[in-house]
Parts: structure tokens; C-alpha cells; sequence
């Protein structure tokens, strides 16, 4: 089969590209579209760190096939901040340290991202079974969990110490 | 912002890191993230079998298909002399390197690379590995520590006669040597034993767990230079295997470090590098190889398992009077484990008079181990710990208070020959029993469990160099990986040593060319070594400094001090001189005397031991086995904390590895050899939902031998948790588990057969 | 170029067309979670790949008297976003948002689920309590089977050629009645399933009037454990039967040692999760909800 033309938007911007009938969203994000922030840490489903939005939809996009992008609205690490403005994840992520190498930081920020928006006001337990599927070996998860918990509350305009 | 009460004005903030935009926004360019144009893809043919001769190998119809322009296997490295070299903390043979990263006479694990190919597509690539051909005559195999050393286990190695044993075995064996630590009399010390604790115990292999594959983009030119980006811990190291392997100069080889996803000590060592850049060679194209999450199971260097057992003897107050531990130790195919470190650890965090260590390191058919987080330690402190906590209930004795009687201090003299300087085991036991939560019972269902925890840190090799801009802001180059957010501890040293706003000090990292030699990011050493190394570089530069403030003024240099980021007169009676800001001394640069750079570069000492003690609130569910966390506290001497942030992230990062190990993570081999789970599905590592939050308590002992009293952190957290889990399951439920990972399927079975006893008693 | 073929179906009779004509080498793709992990391991290769999502009645929830049909392609996530199927079906619910991660749930469905006729599918205990009923197309024409005959062994359903699952009917739901789902992992999220239960009650006061039990990972494929129900059924859920129904499971399984779990640990847990189930099911009606139960 020859390559499949694909019309798509990512992060706003309407994108085309050509890909194999069996390539991996994940694939083209990076290897075609040059949008590395994505990572593929086991091409299984079972990290997180590919994690993007699909139509509002967090989704993984190792287990997305490239052709099904097609009329699709799709969100990625590249289209969180603003211009140069941080989205306020990002910036809390930075300030409260939830991160140390940094791989799976994209993933964590995508999923957060999309927790907020669906549940602005979740408890530590809802935030932990929701990031259930983003993998991370370095921080143990608290400063992550803490960041996205003072962001809710930031978000929500309430008073913190 | 700076704390007003503290005595410095940089150092123990919590500023951003310098990588932070980019690392939250995706720009950060880690391994698998480089791309050169008309690079060719890598792809490595792995044996499928765990033991194997390799008869031959044709790799013609592979040479043969279109888009495949190069092919290699062992005949195109060359062979390598026996000979050790040190690599991250371990000590590694190049003869077992070379044959490590391509198969030389056989297939000693299963995923042990046989040959590799560069084709202009991985889907080529691949096709071209199913087109290569290796005749292998399958042999035995043996996976378990236990069965290798029995004397009638297939051998993998016909050279092997165990070192440290006298007189020297007759026949080969896979037990690569034997090692022995002894402190005082033994015998002697049981003699006057008043309680003794006495266990055997097991651990299984895990592996580090980073969520980046291994990954290295190599470019060969016609001149014999080589480029390379690795995803790597220590891009020296990288450079000198490297060289080594392929027979070229270090300096032919230019290294430059990717940001790196995790290593743990994972990364200290090769294994694509030297492929990469063979195929370059032969292809005279760029090539890129990455490893699946399958090949990093199945063939990059996991943590080894091991069997410990142990021999405690105490009076009845609690002083420990004699100590025995034997640990045997898996190394993979080739020798080299951590069982060193294993024994020196042991009981290192204790004041014992009489000690006898032995240890084994055992081959056997699964992948060469690699260096994780304190190697070895967690094994030995598994036994040690547990049987600690089996004495301090014996002796109905509180736990904190138990190793509080035998705690390790200054003077203390260790197994291994070392007496320590200043150390904080005892303020950090104190800090424990001191805590919110230490003080505060277990919540209703759940008991809690204790344990201690000992790592050496290393010093070792670091340059650095510091070059002010015209403008007075300042670059600080260093060669160590940032693997956790040590840039950011750099340069709040730099800019304290300095004077200047944090803001005004820029943390580079340098490739192998720019850069002076530095060791691994590895052994706690890089806040401590590399700092030192930069503050040095930076004082350096103050030195320039005051020269050129010296010249500008017509004084002596010894007139001038540098305070608050300022050159100025050491007194009025040198002058009557405005001070002089970095900035305004920069931009005189060229008249004065031209760049004002420093450097410094070193190998040091001194690195100064860590202590932890964690406590673990658990509760079991009796009929399923099952763990969960309730709270969860690691404590440890830290030094003093440069960027308390990421001081606080090593200790909640080690620790949720550890409880990891505890509970869930394991490598499973089946009958056949080959491993069963491949993958974060069945690999199980901590989620989120898994865990509490961390809480930590950062215990500031200065270390005596570095300016800002740095000590390396981030080992130590690994060390203690699976103790302080298992303690706390026996607690809990009366039953010791010896055997990890305690799963809930064998945590129920031990429940369920200890169940007809407790009934009975 | 790749052998491998992308389509799109228009329609059912779009699929049937195209799943006919693959030769035995078509595969549906609903959310891929499945397809393409095992495309990647080469443990299946597809010549063709029909993506259905974008036929309406194999993503659309949808009530007719009471009676609930869900297309089989319907993602977790939006399934569990629907408030009536929640409250009408909460263990069949939460069964299927147990399906894998946050991300896996956002393409993950019941339909995909249990076409991949693993014996640990989440879904499928909570479907075969509740007496679902596949729907399926083929090239014959249509026909329906109960959920607990749909899948033949491991890997294996029982479609023929051509035939492709389009949605799942449940029961119209009288009152009093409840379900509810509970499978044992090592971890707290993530894993497959080491023992899946799934239980359906329908109470008269405090007595049991009718049940249905699923029992999954413990066994070739999902059991119907009738005589752990017949058990159930006119009790008060009191202790001794509820050990009746558990040693019912227990005897019931038929399972496996593997790197999840032992033969003797699943045929245990079995058991307790049955005792487990059955409780939150009857509080459910009660209108007593649990939280974090494992």
C-alpha cells in the first residue's frame, strides 16, 4: 500500500504529513513532524511518557495509529505554553522540583493538564489514580502529586499557605 | 529568595533549575531525541538462547539486501588483553567488555548481542536481522546463584578458577572469586553472646528502571573522527571503552552527552556505542540505535540478586558483641558484581568489634550486571537490617534505641579498614525518634517498621571551568550529566562563592572535547566533587580578578579582597577605591590583561559517608497478601542541602525504588532461560497510586572536607526501604519474610503457613 | 512499502465487507490498545486494519426501556462519563474503567476487551453478572450469544470469518438490583488481573433473589460460576453462605502458575474476592457506596 496522506491539526496548527498504514502516532510526532517532546519509553502503553490529547482525549500515542490522526485535533508537550508564557503546570512543575531527569515530564504535564481540566478540584488520591499510567523512577512521585495539587487549588482561586 | 536566618545567601535555596523551561516544554534533547541527515538506523541480532556455542555466523544474504549498508559481529572488534578498569563503581575486565557488547566463542545470556546491522529504514533493518544466520550449539544453562555454584553447573566460562581462594581450585568454576573482611575475633565475640539472631535470605535481580532506553547516534569521518551522543551517565567513560574497543585515541572520539532519562548506574557502562560507531565506519554514514523497553530487560546490566546470610550476637542491653554475614552474588555472564561494596556495607552503619564478611561472585546465564544505586548495599542491608529488627524484638528493645547502642560514629573502624571522620549516623537515629512521625503510633491496622541504611559516596576525578562574559555574567563548565538537577547545585555554589545573583551563573554542560577529564556521574559524587571542582574553578577566576582590580588600581593583589561579588580595597589605608563589580571589571578585560577565565581540576577524597534511617506505617490484608503504604518518612544525613529540593527528590526517589524492590520487582526467568517479563507490565514497578507522600527529614552534618560541607545523598535512600518494608510486615502480621520481593502471592502463602502455628500459640 | 493495509468502515455491512474479504488476515481496530502492543511484538500481523470508529452504532450508548446497548468500539473513558449507565450498571462500569491506564481508558473498550478473549479481561466477569448479550454482524447476517459464550480460550472467540462483535445488550435492570466488580492486582493500578470477579444481585428485603456470578484469570476463558449464584440466591448473604458461594469459586477455577500468580494463590482469592463482591453489590442496593476496596 502506498503511504497515507494525513490532514491533521496539532497544537493548534493544520498539519499534513505521509506516513505507513502501521506507524505509530508517536512515530510521526517525532520522526516525521520533528516534535520530540513526546517519548517513547516502551512502545506498549504502559509509560505514559508518549501521552497526548486526541479531541481533549488523554491518549497514548504509541497504541494510535498515524492514519487515525486524520481530521483529528491533537495536543502534544510543544502546545501547552503560551509563547513564550508557561501553562501554570509547567511553571509549578519548575518550582517545586517535580521533576529530576526530566523524560517523563512531558507525559505528566499532558495528563495533568487534562485531569484539571475534566476535575478542578481533585483530592491526592483522584490525582495518583489518574497519573496511575505515567511512569516516573526519579522523584517517587510526591513533588509531582504536590505540584498538581497547588496548581488545582491556584487554578481554582483558593487561598494556600 | 534567600532564608535571612541562614549563614549563606545562596546555598539552601530553592531557586529553578536552569534546564527547567526546557525540560517542561519538550526542547530538551535527550538520546533518542538526535537526528543527523542520512543516518542510517542500527539494529542488534540478540541470541535467543541463554548458553550457546556460536559455530559460525553468515551475515552474507543480510549484506546482500537492498537499503543494508553495513554489517558487523565480533571479528570487527578487536580481541582485548585481561585487564581491569574501573567503571562507574565497579571494576570491570575489557576482555569481558569487548565480548559483552558483541559475542565472541559464545552466547552466554539470552538477548546477548551476536551481530548488528545499519540499513537506511528500521523496518530494513529488521529484515535484515531475520537474514542472518548463526549456527549455535545450545548448551546447558543455569540462571540461579545457588545451582551455578554447585559443582556440577554448566560452566560459562573454561577460564575461570576462583580468585581469593588458597590453594586455587583444580577445575573452573562460575564462582569468579571469593572475598573476606575481618575485624577482630568472631569466634570470640559469639563466645560472649548473650542473644544471637541467626538468618538466611534472598533477593532477586531488578533492574534501575529509567524510562529511557538506551540510545546513541554515532558519525564516523574518513579522517578516523568519531562523533557521538549518548544518553549516558559519564560521556568519558563512554570515550575511553570506546577507544579501547575500536583501537583509537581518546582524543579521535568526541563524546557529547545527551540529557539523560534516568540511570541509576545503569548508564555508567556501553552498549551501543561501540556498535554504532563500527557501523558508522563501515557504512560512512551517520547511525542511530536505540534499544526497545525489551532489549533494556532483556540485555542491558540489572541489579544482581543475591543469597545473604547473616549472624548477629548481642548482650542483653543490646550491644552487638559479633557479627557474621556471607553474601553470594549474581554478576550475569561475566564477573564484576557489587559484591564488595555488598560486604563493606554491611554492617557499616554500626560500632562492632567483631566482624567476618565473606562474599561470592557467581556467574550465570543472565545479563552482565550493571551498577544500581548504591550497588550491592541494598542486598547485604536486606539481611542485616531484617535480622536487626529480629533482635530488637527479641531483646523487646525499640528499634531507633537498638542502633542507637551500636551506632557507627567518628572513630568508629569499619570491616573494610576505614575509620570515619564526621559522620551523622547517630544524629540521624536521633532525628528519627524525634519525628512527627516516629512519635505518633501507627493509624488502626497498621504497624510500622525501621531500618538504617550505609553508603561510602565517591570523590574521584572533576574539571571545571568558570569565564565571565563582557557583561559580568558567568559561565561555569563542568562534564557530569545532570541526572537529577545538579546544575542548578552548581551553580548556586558558583554563585555564592562568587557573590552574584544565581540568575547571573550559567551551568554548562561540556562534551569530552571541551572539557577537561571528570568521572561518571555516578557514587554521590557530583554535588560534592564537580562542586568542589567549580568552586575551585570560580576561585580561580577571583584570583584574576583581584589581579586585575590590582593593576587598575596600581596596588598589590594582596591589598585586594573580593566580597559581595566585588573587588575592593582589603583597607583604607591601601586607597580610597570605589569597589570594583565583576561587571565593570569584565568589560575592562582586554586592557587589563586580557579573558578572565578560571580553571581547576581534580581528584578528591573525602567524599564523607551517608546514613539514613527510614520508617514504614504498613498495613497487610491477611487474606490477599496485599501492602499498602500508609506513611512513609526517609531520614538522612545530607551534608548540608544545596538545593533542598532535589536533596529532598534523591531521598523520595531512592526510597520508592526501594519499596519497589520490597514489594513487586523482580526479574522472572522461565525454565527455559529466557525471561518472562520483559516489560512495565509485568515488570512491576511503584505507581503512582501505589505510595503516600514521602515525607523526609534532612539531617545537615557538615562534611569537614568540602567548603560548603557537601555530602554526597544520593545513594543512601535505596539502601534502607526494604528492611524497613519487611519489618514492618513482620509487625504487622508475626511473619518474617526472608525473600523478596514479597509479593502478595508469596506474602499470602507465607501468611496462610504460618497461620496453623499462630493459631497455636 | 508495508504489506499492511489502513481502512476506514463506513457502516457495519462496510466492515463485514472488508473483514470477509482479508482472508482470515483483517483485524478491527476500535482503541488499538490491544493491536497495536501485539503488532509491535509480532504476535499478530495484520494484512488489513479496519478502524471502526467511525461507525455511529459501534460507538453510541444508547436506552430503550430501561435496557441499556453500548457499541463494542465505545472508549472506557466516555462510557464512564455517561451518569445513567453508571448508576444503572455501576460494576460493569467500573469493571471497564478498570481496563488499564487514564490514557489506556481514553481508546480502551468493552467490545475490544473482550475480543481479545484474554482470560483476564477485566470487563468480561462484570459482563457475564450482568447477562450481557454480544451482538454480531457477519457475512450470514446477524446473531446474538450471551457474553459467557462469545470467547472459545485464550486469544480465541468464537466469530466466524468475516463476523465482527458491533455492540453489548444488557438486561432491562429491575429495582434492587446491583453489581459490582473487584479483581486482585499486585499494585494498586496498571496490572492485569490475577483473579476478576464480577457480581450481579437482585434483592427482595434482605434476602437474595436472583444472582449472577463472572469469575476471570482463573480459567481458559470467563466462567459463569452458577453454583456460586445458586448459592447466593435466597440468603441473606450471611457467612455461611458466602462461603458456599466462595468455595464455589474456588472449585470453579481451573487456573494457571505464571508470572502473575499461583494456581493456589488464585484459587484462594477467588474465593475472597467473591465474599468481597457480593457485600459491596448488596450495599450498593442499599445505597452504601464503597470507596478503594481491593
Amino acid at each position: 500500500m502506498a503511504k497515507i496522506h494525513v490532514t491533521t491539526t496539532i497544537n493548534g496548527s493544520e498539519t499534513e504529513f505521509l506516513c505507513e498504514p502501521n506507524q505509530t502516532l508517536l512515530d510521526v510526532l517525532r520522526d516525521t513532524l520533528g516534535l520530540t517532546g513526546s517519548k517513547e519509553g516502551c512502545g506498549s502503553g504502559d509509560c505514559g511518557a508518549c501521552s497526548v490529547t486526541v479531541n481533549g482525549r488523554l491518549v497514548c500515542s504509541c497504541l494510535v495509529l498515524a492514519p487515525e490522526a486524520e481530521g483529528q485535533k491533537i495536543e502534544t508537550i510543544e502546545g501547552m505554553a503560551d509563547g513564550e508564557k508557561l501553562h501554570p503546570l509547567q511553571k509549578k512543575f519548575v518550582e517545586m522540583a517535580a521533576l529530576q531527569c526530566g523524560i517523563c515530564t512531558p507525559g505528566f504535564l499532558v495528563a495533568s493538564r487534562a485531569l484539571l481540566e475534566k476535575n478542578p478540584n481533585p483530592t491526592e488520591t483522584e490525582v495518583r489514580y489518574w497519573l496511575a499510567g505515567n511512569l516516573c523512577r526519579c522523584t517517587g512521585y510526591d513533588k509531582i502529586i504536590s505540584a498538581v495539587m497547588e496548581v488545582a487549588a491556584e487554578m481554582r482561586g483558593a487561598s494556600h499557605a | 529568595m534567600p532564608d535571612g536566618g541562614s549563614k549563606y545567601k545562596w546555598i539552601g535555596t530553592r531557586p529553578d533549575r536552569p534546564d527547567g523551561a526546557d525540560k517542561v516544554t519538550g526542547r530538551a534533547r535527550f538520546g533518542a531525541d538526535f537526528n543527523l541527515p542520512g543516518q542510517l538506523i542500527g539494529k542488534v541480532l540478540r541470541s535467543p538462547h541463554p548458553h550457546a556455542i556460536i559455530k559460525s555466523i553468515d551475515t552474507s544474504k543480510a549484506e546482500a539486501l537492498a537499503g543494508v549498508k553495513a554489517v558487523v559481529t565480533a571479528k570487527d572488534f578487536p580481541e582485548q588483553a585481561n585487564m581491569i578498569v574501573p567503571t562507574g563503581e565497579m571494576q570491570v575486565n575489557l576482555r569481558d567488555i569487548t565480548r559483552n557488547v558483541m559475542a565472541r566463542e559464545k552466547a552466554l545470556y539470552e538477548g546477548h548481542p551476536v551481530a548488528a546491522v545499519a540499513a537506511v529504514s528500521e523496518a530494513i533493518a529488521r529484515q535484515a536481522l531475520a537474514l542472518i544466520k548463526v549456527d549455535y550449539k545450545v548448551l546447558p544453562h543455569v540462571i540461579d546463584v545457588a545451582e551455578a555454584m554447585k559443582p556440577d553447573a554448566p560452566v560459562l566460562h573454561d577460564h575461570m578458577i576462583t580468585e581469593g581462594v588458597n590453594p586455587p581450585p583444580k577445575k573452573p568454576s562460575n564462582i569468579a572469586k571469593r572475598i573476606e573482611f575481618n575485624k577482630g575475633d568472631t569466634k570470640a565475640g559469639f563466645a560472649e553472646a548473650e542473644v544471637v539472631v541467626e538468618e538466611s535470605f534472598t533477593t532477586q535481580a531488578v533492574h534501575q528502571g529509567y524510562i529511557e532506553p538506551h540510545a546513541a547516534l554515532a558519525s564516523a569521518a574518513e579522517d578516523g573522527q568519531v562523533q557521538v551522543w549518548s544518553t549516558t551517565q559519564g560521556h568519558f567513560q563512554v570515550r575511553g571503552f570506546c577507544a579501547k574497543l575500536l583501537n583509537l585515541d581518546t582524543s579521535q572520539i568526541r563524546v557529547t552527552p545527551t540529557e539523560i532519562g534516568g540511570g541509576f548506574g545503569g548508564k555508567t557502562v556501553v552498549y551501543l556505542e561501540p556498535l554504532a560507531i563500527k557501523l558508522s565506519q563501515k557504512s560512512g554514514k551517520p547511525v542511530k540505535m536505540t534499544m526497545t523497553r525489551e532489549e533494556v530487560f532483556r540485555a542491558s546490566g540489572p541489579a544482581p540478586g543475591g543469597n545473604v546470610k547473616v549472624k548477629i550476637g548481642a548482650k542483653k542491653d543490646g550491644r552487638i558483641v559479633a557479627a557474621e554475614c556471607i553474601v553470594e552474588m549474581q554478576a550475569g555472564a561475566f564477573p564484576g558484581s557489587p559484591v564488595g561494596p555488598a560486604c563493606m556495607c554491611s554492617y557499616a552503619c554500626y560500632d562492632i568489634d567483631n566482624m567476618h564478611i565473606v562474599g561470592f561472585d557467581v556467574v550465570s546465564n543472565r545479563p552482565k550486571v550493571a551498577a544500581y544505586r548504591a550497588p550491592g548495599a541494598p542486598i547485604s542491608a536486606w539481611a542485616v537490617e531484617s535480622a536487626m529488627d529480629m533482635l530488637a524484638l527479641k531483646l523487646g528493645m525499640d528499634p531507633i534505641d537498638l542502633r542507637l547502642k551500636n551506632a557507627a560514629k567518628k572513630g568508629t573502624k569499619t570491616a573494610y579498614g576505614v575509620t570515619f571522620n564526621t559522620i551523622g549516623m547517630v544524629e540521624t537515629l536521633e532525628a528519627v525518634k524525634n519525628s512527627a512521625h516516629y512519635k505518633t503510633p501507627p493509624k488502626p491496622g497498621y504497624a510500622r517498621g525501621v531500618a538504617a541504611g550505609f553508603w561510602f559516596n565517591v570523590g574521584a576525578d572533576s574539571s571545571a571551568a568558570a569565564h565571565v562574559g563582557e557583561d559580568g555574567s558567568v559561565t561555569v563548565i563542568s562534564g557530569n550529566p545532570d541526572i537529577g538537577g545538579s546544575r542548578a547545585s552548581l551553580a548556586l555554589m558558583a554563585a555564592e562563592e562568587l557573590g552574584v545573583d544565581y540568575d547571573k551563573v550559567r551551568p554548562v554542560i561540556a562534551d569530552t572535547a571541551s572539557i577537561g577529564f571528570n568521572f561518571v556521574t555516578g557514587g554521590s559524587r557530583v554535588t560534592f566533587a564537580t562542586g568542589l571542582a567549580v568552586v575551585n574553578s570560580v576561585r580561580d577566576m577571583i584570583r584574576e580578578l583581584k589581579v586585575r582590580a590590582a593593576k587598575i588600581w596600581n596596588v598589590d593583589p594582596e591589598a585586594v579582597i573580593w566580597e559581595n561579588g566585588m573587588a575592593k580595597p582589603a583597607g583604607s589605608n591601601v586607597g580610597d577605591f570605589e569597589p570594583l563589580t565583576l561587571a565593570q571589571l569584565a568589560a575592562q578585560a582586554g586592557k587589563t590583561g586580557g579573558p578572565i577565565n578560571g580553571h581547576a581540576q581534580l581528584n578528591v577524597t573525602g567524599a564523607g559517608p551517608g546514613f539514613g534511617v527510614h520508617v514504614c506505617d504498613l498495613a497487610v490484608d491477611r487474606e490477599t497478601g496485599i501492602v499498602t503504604i500508609g506513611r512513609y518518612t526517609a531520614a538522612q544525613d545530607v551534608g548540608t542541602a544545596i538545593h533542598p529540593s532535589y536533596v529532598e527528590g534523591q531521598l523520595q526517589g531512592g526510597a520508592v525504588q526501594g519499596i519497589g524492590w520490597a514489594l513487586n520487582e523482580e526479574y522472572i526467568y522461565n525454565a527455559k532461560g529466557k525471561l518472562d517479563n520483559p516489560g512495565f507490565l509485568d515488570y512491576r514497578m511503584p505507581v503512582a497510586s501505589d505510595l503516600p507522600m514521602i515525607e523526609t527529614i534532612l539531617v545537615e552534618v557538615p562534611n569537614p572536607t568540602h567548603p560548603y560541607g557537601v555530602r554526597g545523598v544520593g545513594e543512601v535512600p535505596i539502601v534502607p526501604p526494604t528492611a524497613a518494608v519487611g519489618n514492618a510486615i513482620a509487625r504487622a502480621t508475626g511473619v518474617r519474610m526472608t525473600d523478596l520481593p514479597m509479593s502478595p502471592p508469596r506474602l499470602s502463602e507465607a501468611l496462610d503457613a504460618a497461620a496453623p502455628k499462630m493459631a497455636a500459640d | 512499502m508495508s504489506e499492511i493495509q489502513y481502512r476506514v468502515a463506513k457502516n457495519v455491512k462496510d466492515a463485514v465487507a472488508l473483514m470477509a474479504k482479508s482472508k482470515g488476515k483483517g483485524y478491527v481496530l476500535a482503541g488499538g490498545t490491544d493491536l497495536l502492543v501485539q503488532m509491535k511484538s509480532g504476535a499478530r500481523e495484520p494484512g488489513l486494519i479496519v478502524d471502526v470508529k467511525k461507525i455511529p452504532e459501534m460507538m453510541a450508548i444508547t436506552e430503550k426501556n430501561g435496557a441499556f446497548t453500548i457499541g463494542a468500539a465505545t472508549p472506557a473513558a466516555v462510557l464512564g462519563e455517561h451518569k445513567k449507565f453508571r448508576k444503572t450498571w455501576p460494576g460493569v462500569l467500573e469493571a471497564i474503567n478498570l481496563i488499564g491506564s487514564t490514557q489506556v481508558q481514553g481508546r480502551a473498550s468493552a467490545g475490544g476487551n473482550l475480543c481479545n478473549a484474554s482470560p483476564a479481561a477485566d470487563s468480561v466477569p462484570a459482563l457475564v453478572a450482568a447477562g450481557c448479550i454480544a451482538n454480531i454482524a457477519g457475512p450470514n447476517g446477524k446473531r446474538s450469544v450471551p457474553v459467557e459464550k462469545f470467547n472459545a480460550g485464550p486469544g480465541k472467540t468464537t466469530l466466524k470469518p468475516g463476523e465482527i462483535l458491533v455492540s453489548l445488550s444488557f438486561p432491562k435492570r429491575g429495582k434492587d438490583a446491583s453489581d459490582a466488580y473487584l479483581r486482585l492486582i499486585p499494585r494498586t493500578e496498571m496490572d492485569i488481573a490475577v483473579v476478576g470477579c464480577g457480581v450481579s444481585l437482585t434483592m427482595k428485603g434482605d434476602t437474595v433473589k436472583d444472582a449472577r456470578v463472572g469469575l476471570g484469570a482463573v480459567a481458559p476463558t470467563v466462567l459463569l460460576v452458577d453454583k456460586a449464584a445458586e448459592a447466593l440466591i435466597g440468603s441473606k448473604l450471611d457467612e455461611e453462605a458466602l462461603e458456599a458461594a466462595a468455595a464455589a469459586c474456588s472449585e470453579a477455577c481451573k487456573p494457571i502458575d505464571d508470572k502473575r500468580g499461583t494456581i493456589k494463590y488464585r484459587t484462594k482469592i477467588a474465593g475472597v474476592l467473591l465474599k468481597r463482591a457480593a457485600l459491596i453489590a448488596r450495599d450498593r442496593i442499599n445505597g452504601i457506596e464503597h470507596r478503594g476496596t481491593r
